[in-house]
């Protein structure tokens, strides 16, 4: 198991375990981390399930602030898009994640 | 305004629905379905109609869009009647039944009620902004119904795609200034408006600003200014419109309130009928909730037929209830045949 923590709008973490394989947004729904709506069930089709990754992971896995052309898209539906803004159903878990930090935005849509 | 009388009434026209239609008409239960938006199809025509979809069985790859055009042609033979544009609003027992009024007025009345709603009813996406609420449909507007109040006034368009690209080449001839606002440089618009869109920049037709929404100015619900930021930098757009093309995203809204058991959004349902906790009415698709719970199209197929099973229970009583298969359905070997005439 990949110990996930997801930071809602009000400051609150929820630390989630999650599998291997699996998605970061079906590791947050299946936690009922509130503010993942994932309304299109990870389909890349509604960004709402949009996450900012902690910038501080930003030297030890750079792929996770890399985003698709598809995503990159799906965030033009998104609002206050950042530069470590991904779409968390496009980013599956690895165990090298333990520990990762993910804001929730304050509103998905 | 008369009630109109159904046997089964279906909250919402998607996959799941269409499915329960079909479901419903194989036991012999007629049904009527509603849905807030103006055709079937659910967040699969809303939300991609063109993307492929990879896990229908026996559809190695079906688009959103053909496979509401088939499951409109299945449950077609056992005359499901549609009602869109109609928001579903209160449910009320009745009697034996239900009674299930929608926003426009219209009343159902129901011996059962199948919630296959998905996400909730897919409506505009509205950006977290102060005051939203005192602009929108005063200056603030998610879609254009009639072009003329534009006419002459300093309009701002935010999105770019295709509802955004689409608005802004429209309504820059009449409008005295207008502004499309979008985050980057690329576009997941349609090629040709966008490079129409480029065209009019150039000819200084309309005006691009690279930037996101981050605030409003004005008072009394009338917009002075809309407020952006850029790579850290704040400015003002001056402007008495402005146009968010956000997208769509679900709400479930007052069907949360319907008195069933809600977790977290959703309806939790027995999985052997999936029927909630108020008996006689049911919650199909992505919006029941159970354990193992897959938003998957597919499980809105199996929940469909298991419903069906339990809710004409409730609709014929009286009734001799065998289970039969499709291919040696009596009901449907006469509605095909009908169909042939």
């Amino acid at each position: 198991m990949v110990k996930i923590i997801f930071v809602d709008p009000e400051g609150k973490r929820h630390e989630v375990e999650a599998e291997e394989g699996m998605t970061l947004m079906e590791a947050a729904v299946k936690n009922m981390v509130p503010g993942i709506e994932a309304d299109c069930g990870g389909a890349c089709a509604c960004a709402t399930c949009h996450v900012y990754v902690d910038p501080s992971w930003k030297e030890k896995m750079a792929e996770l602030f890399e985003r698709s052309e598809a995503e990159e898209d799906m965030l033009d539906f998104a609002f206050d898009v950042r530069e470590n803004s991904r779409l968390s159903c496009q980013i599956k878990v690895t165990a090298d994640m333990d520990g990762l930090v993910l804001e929730v935005p304050e509103q998905q849509g | 305004m008369a009630e109109i009388e159904t046997e089964a009434l279906i909250i919402g026209a998607g996959p799941a629905g269409l499915f329960a239609a079909f479901e419903l008409g194989m036991v012999g239960v007629r049904s009527h379905v509603i849905d807030i938006l103006p055709r079937a199809g659910g967040q699969c025509m809303e939300l991609y109609p063109d993307k492929p979809i990879f896990d229908i069985p026996a559809h190695p790859r079906i688009t959103g869009r053909e496979l509401t055009e088939r499951l409109v042609e299945q449950c077609a033979p056992f005359d499901p009647v549609f009602h869109l544009n109609e928001a579903a609003q209160t449910l009320e027992r009745a009697g034996e039944g239900f009674i299930v009024s929608t926003a426009s007025g219209k009343r159902f009345s129901a011996k059962v009620v199948v919630v296959a709603a998905g996400g909730g009813a897919i409506v505009p996406k509205r950006p977290p902004l102060k005051r939203l609420e005192e602009f929108e449909g005063k200056s603030v507007f998610y879609a254009v119904r009639e072009k003329a109040p534009f006419a002459g006034r300093r309009v701002v368009v935010a999105g770019g795609g295709d509802s955004a690209l689409d608005w802004a080449i429209e309504l820059a001839p009449i409008a005295e200034r207008l502004t499309l606002l979008h985050r980057r440089e690329e576009f997941r618009a349609a090629p040709a408006s966008v490079e129409k869109m480029r065209r009019m920049v150039e000819a200084g037709e309309m005006d691009f600003r690279l930037g996101q929404i981050a605030g409003l100015e004005g008072a009394d619900g009338r917009l002075r200014a809309v407020r952006a930021r850029h790579a850290g930098e704040a400015f003002d757009i001056p402007a008495d419109m402005l146009l968010l093309f956000f997208g769509l995203a679900g709400r479930l809204g007052p069907l949360e309130k319907w008195g069933y058991e809600v977790k977290g959004g959703r309806i939790v349902v027995d999985t052997a009928s999936f029927e909630t906790s108020l008996p006689g009415v049911f919650a199909i698709g992505d919006v029941c909730l159970y354990p193992g719970k897959l938003k998957l199209i597919l499980s809105g197929f199996h929940e469909a037929a298991l419903m069906a099973q339990k809710a004409v229970r409730y609709v014929h009583p009286d009734r001799h209830h065998t289970f039969t298969h499709s291919t040696s359905s009596e009901i449907i070997a006469e509605k095909l045949r009908l169909g042939e005439d």
